[in-house]
């Protein structure tokens, strides 16, 4: 018994559109299945991963909050894929330019500084995170480096020197001793959008983001010479494409919209500089690109979905006593199953049982 | 055991799971197939192993549960980028994610637990050369065993005719499935050789090397392990050479951080990932673009008809 593809010579939107969703059901009977191997109810675990978070409203705004980084960092990414260049170290880059901009927050710390600190920091996380988002970029154009392994690498690095920072030279000196910077001057704080809520103003960076996306790729010349490297990149070679331009674009674009979620993160969610300051959602925003199908508003949409597994994932936690690591393994699950559903759009599946096909 | 013995100890301990799990990886990217979730499918070894050693009270068990937890992560890979034409890149990278919160689910009962040290095979009068001795002729099966494995993989590639039909699947599938050879035959078992080498890796780190289960504890070794491929050329004798400079500089780094320079001991950490940046570069500056890649690498086969 085996396998068989073959390409589809039509295919319909009505698939396309659906393939997330049929993904989504199989990763969430996997899960159940784990679940209930490991003992509990799936349904009770359904119930707090994904409905209970859906009907409270104090979950609702967690869902935005969490989704905003991921949508971000998401959209970013989506314009390395559609060019099928690999930036898998978005992590690394969010925490970059979360370090860039709360430098800035901890120079004018104490100070009287006034409206222009708090645009001036949004402004260095975009280049924190750019820029080194370039370092894999530059080794890729000029000396043909893999760009999978060196941007994966450097996250590692990001990380060690964010944990060198909060807990050498940026520590709190009254802290007690706690690995954290001081907390951020109000001047240094994204404001929430309404008076008490935990939604702030990222939120709205995302949907600006994804709105700009979607005209750039839809509408101008560059979103075409993207999806033709990412397509056909003899055609764009021959079409004068220059692909390094692009490799460097499109590097400096996902760097620096993963910096832009992380001093958004810091500034104004944790409001500190502290050793880890993401669960992992530059690494989690791999898994939305794909399933928002590398559309703007498919990742919007898909941002808000997984921004559900780590809220699902939180609450499991305290009442099912549940490891957060469940969340990971869906994750996880659930790109593999989205890539899987990928081919059964372009090609036609077939059971093949022995001495069958031909 | 002087100081400088012991060091060239824990050089071999740190090398050996690097080494095994790079020639996993060898042999599945030289059949086209790139798989880059040598990590989810080491942590998944060294989980699996751990618990299975732990609840039977045994070593081999251990090692026989990391073969299989690593292989099985293969085999659902293959599973994803041969039975679905599956997007390689993204699929291996889905491994990793699945694979590390999976084994921090297997693992979590064994946070705490210990296992006893694995007595090294000590070969008489030879092991007691001095400074040599002890470092070539009294170590552990593994790292025998992973000498021997580099030996017998690239003897495989370069003398067997099953080796020469995976070359060349991975050099072009298209005319290779013209020739009749079973291109995804060929590359499931390539697929599955390399989960078991990854598994048989962390079974390693989890039994030898720690000796403990901790969450995340391959720390970027099954990436590490994915360049040395590429700093080789893909080849196995120099995937050998990689693995004991890499765990030389883990090792040393690690020395240098207890010895307290009064430099972070986090820039000291940061040296194993820099180094691999600087590997990858200095390779390309000397050689142009990666030669020794196999052609077909990375892209999904589907036979036309």
């Amino acid at each position: 018994m085996r396998f068989e593809l073959s390409p589809r010579t039509t295919v319909s939107p009505v698939a396309r559109a659906l393939a997330p969703v049929a993904a989504f059901a199989t990763a969430f009977l996997i899960a159940g299945f784990v679940i209930w191997l490991m003992g509990r109810s799936p349904i009770a675990a359904f119930d707090v991963y994904v409905l209970q978070p859906l009907s409270d409203p104090w979950s609702l705004q967690e869902l935005l909050v969490k989704a905003t980084p991921l949508a971000l960092i998401a959209i970013g990414l989506s314009y390395c894929f559609r060019a099928s260049l690999w930036n898998i170290g978005a992590e690394g880059q969010y925490v970059m330019g979360a370090i860039l901009g709360g430098w800035l927050a901890l120079k004018t710390h104490g100070t009287d500084a006034g409206f222009w600190v708090l645009p001036l920091m949004l402004l260095l996380g975009v280049i924190g995170g750019a820029l080194y988002g370039l370092i894999p970029a530059v080794l890729k154009t000029r000396f043909g480096v893999n760009e999978i392994l060196t941007s994966l690498m450097l996250v590692y690095v990001a990380q060690l020197t964010l944990d060198y920072l909060a807990r050498g030279p940026w520590r709190d000196p009254k802290g007690f001793n706690f690995p954290q910077s001081v907390t951020f001057d109000p001047a240094a704080t994204l404001p929430p959008i309404m008076e008490g809520s935990r939604v702030n103003y990222g939120t709205v960076f995302a949907v600006i983001a994804v709105i700009v996306t979607a005209i750039v790729l839809g509408r101008t010349l560059f979103g075409y010479r993207l999806k033709l490297t990412g397509d056909a990149p003899r055609a764009a070679r021959f079409a004068g494409f220059s692909s390094k331009a692009t490799t460097m674009a499109v590097f400096a674009i996902s760097g620096g919209l993963a910096g832009l979620a992380g001093i958004v993160e810091v500034s104004g969610q944790i409001g500190q500089l502290q050793p880890s300051i993401s669960p992992g959602y530059g690494f989690t925003a791999i898994t939305v690109a794909f399933l928002g199908r590398l559309n703007p508003l498919g990742i919007l949409i898909a941002a808000l979905v997984l921004a559900l597994t780590f809220i699902g994932g939180e609450s499991a936690q305290i009442l099912l006593k549940l490891p957060l690591d469940l969340t990971q393994a869906f994750q996880g699950i659930l790109l593999l199953c989205v890539l899987a559903a990928d081919a059964l759009v372009s090609y036609r599946i077939r059971l093949v049982t022995r001495g069958g096909g031909k | 055991m002087t100081t400088f013995e012991a060091i060239l100890l824990t050089i071999v301990t740190a090398s050996t799971p690097l080494l095994i799990a790079a020639l996993g990886e060898l042999v599945t990217e030289r059949s086209g197939v790139l798989n880059l979730g040598v990590e989810g499918m080491m942590i998944m070894g060294a989980a699996c192993s751990f618990a299975a050693a732990v609840t039977f009270d045994s070593t081999i068990i251990g090692v026989l549960a990391g073969i299989v937890a690593g292989a099985g992560m293969a085999a659902l890979f293959a599973l994803a980028v041969l039975g679905f034409a599956a997007n390689q890149v993204g699929s291996g990278l889905a491994l990793t994610i699945f694979g590390t919160g999976l084994s921090g689910l297997i693992g979590a009962p064994f946070v705490g637990a210990r296992r006893d040290a694995i007595p090294p095979v000590d070969i008489p009068v030879l092991s007691d050369i001095p400074i040599v001795g002890r470092l070539f002729f009294e170590q552990d099966l593994f790292v025998y065993g992973s000498i021997g494995l580099t030996v017998l993989v690239a003897l495989y590639l370069t003398r067997t005719r099953s080796g020469l039909t995976l070359r060349s699947i991975g050099e072009n599938h298209g005319s290779a499935h013209a020739l009749g050879l079973p291109v995804l035959k060929v590359r499931f078992l390539a697929i599955l050789f390399g989960g078991a080498c990854a598994g048989l890796a962390g079974a390693y780190l989890s039994l030898v090397y720690t000796r403990f289960w901790a969450p995340g504890m391959t720390s970027g070794r099954g990436w590490i392990a994915l360049a040395l491929v590429v700093f080789a050329a893909w080849r196995p004798a120099w995937v050998l050479v990689g693995a004991y400079i890499f765990g030389a500089a883990t090792v040393l780094q690690l020395h240098a951080q207890a010895a307290q320079f009064g430099v972070p001991a986090q820039a000291l950490s940061a040296i194993p990932y820099l180094a691999t940046i600087l590997a990858l570069l200095l390779l390309s500056l000397r050689r142009g673009r990666a030669i020794g890649a196999p052609g077909s690498l990375g892209m999904p086969f589907v036979p036309d008809r």
